[in-house]
């Protein structure tokens, strides 16, 4: 984005993975399930960056800014002069205590391949976490013919962020399939023999697994923040153009958390590809000169099989929710606030098919819209019909064509 | 040249919206722009092979429903990251209220 918008000075990208940036999505699925093992996913070719003079140092992580002398060391020594830095360190996975030594986690590319090198046919998985991490490589483990059991202490699976008709659809989805699922359970303890894991849960439940995959959750990368003395809240913290309290230092992406105009400005921190990479491009911008404000909305999706679920703005932010059924068993449920004011939508359906109405529902969350739940709840009202409508106030606000 | 292939019925497809034809083995997506002008398409999205029929329409734009990329549907140029890559575009017609394409 920094070279799209103009900038040809220096940009140099500094990571501690050693390999080239790449797409996070695929390694609970398709890395999992593909027949054979593939190269991380790049997100631009060497070839790519190369052309666009962007200098990688990759391999070799960050370890101090300094703020003063407008530098950042990295872990060889070597210095790197900024004008302008941006911090997108990610998140990290939440580790459980006490957990066995040869349980794994699943952030990165190489964790992908110990996850994928342990899980043979006919295995049996523990999976703890009913999130997304787990149930994503819960479908994934059993389209490799694997035996999955997933342990999720909430009362139900998904709690944090999907609602709860979706959640159940997908636990549906699940079992069917022929996953366990046991909620309300934590993990009282878990030791390791030399052939399996042994795991007892918090409702007597004993699980003797070949593999235990864990994912209850990610922490925001923020030591480097911290020391240089950076606000931290939830994250990095930064204003609503991504800046962080040094006017020079910016931050995007599942690190830091940032004030919502739409929420009246409370801080979220959102963890999903799409907001990393609009923050990514938005700060881009930012660190030009341009002051755009961040006004995207949090949107994620989820895969499970061959259905995918969509959930658009915070669906926790309501006190009514209405459904609309569509074909081939896929709904919406829209979610509005106290006063009327649509302030979330969620769906689930075979491939990307409620993505497209999940989509104009974001846009009549941005214009604030107030639609009415019995147009929301009839299939047959449209809802660019209900968009349009808003238009007609606010013409300003129209896409461009 | 190419021949041209019965596509759909005109009314099949909304203003500012798309429809996917499948045919041969090959998908297409076929729009209604707002001024009610018809354009064609490849059906599946250059980043990830999304089928761009689910997608939203949006003046001249399709957006792929999954990354949000973008492509002007009437040049099929690719508008910006995730999606660099044109889609191929063919030619359409209307003929007694049914829209034709033609594929190479």
């Amino acid at each position: 984005m920094l070279r799209e918008a103009g900038y040809s000075g220096p940009v140099i990208l500094v990571g501690a993975e050693a390999h080239l940036p790449y797409e996070r999505p695929p390694l609970s699925k398709e890395m999992i399930t593909a027949a054979t093992v593939q190269d991380p996913k790049t997100i631009a070719a060497r070839e790519r960056l190369a052309t666009a003079t962007i200098d990688l140092m990759i391999g070799n992580p960050a370890v101090r800014i300094d703020r003063q002398e407008k530098m950042v060391e990295l872990a060889g020594g070597t210095t790197v002069p900024y004008e302008k830095l941006l911090l997108a360190t990610g998140a990290a996975p939440r580790r459980l205590p006490r957990a066995s030594a040869s349980a794994l986690y699943l952030r990165t590319f190489d964790d992908a391949l110990a996850v994928r090198s342990r899980l043979l046919a006919g295995c049996k998985v523990a999976i703890i976490g009913g999130g997304f991490i787990g149930l994503e490589l819960a479908a994934s483990a059993r389209m490799r013919q694997a035996e999955v059991v997933v342990i999720e202490p909430m009362p139900r699976i998904l709690m944090r962020s999907v609602p709860a008709e979706i959640a159940a659809s997908v636990e549906a989805r699940h079992k069917a399939e022929g996953v366990d699922i046991l909620c309300g359970q934590g993990i009282a303890d878990m030791g390791e023999s030399s052939s399996s894991i042994l795991i007892h849960t918090t409702q007597g439940r004993q699980i003797d697994a070949d593999l235990c995959v864990i994912g209850i959750g990610a922490i925001p990368v923020t030591e480097l923040a911290q020391a240089a003395g950076l606000a931290i809240d939830n994250g990095i913290a930064v204003d609503e153009f991504l800046r962080t309290s040094d006017a020079d230092i910016f931050a995007a992406g599942d690190c830091c958390s940032a004030p919502h105009g739409i929420y009246d400005g409370r801080r979220i921190r959102i963890e999903s590809w799409r907001s990393a990479r609009e923050q990514g491009a938005l700060a881009a911008l930012n660190m030009l000169g341009r002051n755009q404000m961040c006004v995207a909305l949090p949107w994620f999706w989820s895969d499970q099989y061959d259905s995918t679920l969509y959930v658009a703005g915070l669906p926790e932010e309501a006190s009514l929710t209405v459904r609309r059924k569509l074909a081939d068993g896929a709904f919406l449920l829209f979610h509005l606030a106290e006063s009327g004011r649509l302030v979330a939508a969620s769906g689930i359906g075979p491939g990307n098919a409620v993505a497209r109405d999940i989509r104009l529902a974001e846009m009549l969350i941005a214009k604030r819209a107030k639609p009415t739940p019995s147009a929301l709840m009839a299939a047959e009202v449209k809802l660019k019909a209900l968009l349009a409508a808003c238009r007609w106030r606010d013409p300003e606000l129209r896409p461009e064509a | 040249m190419g021949e041209w292939i019965e596509a759909c019925n005109a009314a099949d497809i909304d203003t500012e919206d798309v429809i996917r034809f499948d045919h041969d083995g090959r998908t297409f997506a076929i729009y209604c722009s707002p001024a009610g002008e018809y354009f064609a398409t490849d059906g599946l999205c250059t980043h990830e092979q999304v089928h761009l029929a689910d997608g939203l329409v949006i003046g001249g734009i399709i957006e792929c429903p999954r990354h949000n990329g973008r492509f002007n549907y009437r040049t099929a140029e690719a508008t910006g990251a995730p999606v660099c890559i044109n889609l191929g575009t063919y030619p359409v017609k209307i003929e007694a209220g049914k829209i034709l394409i033609r594929v190479a």
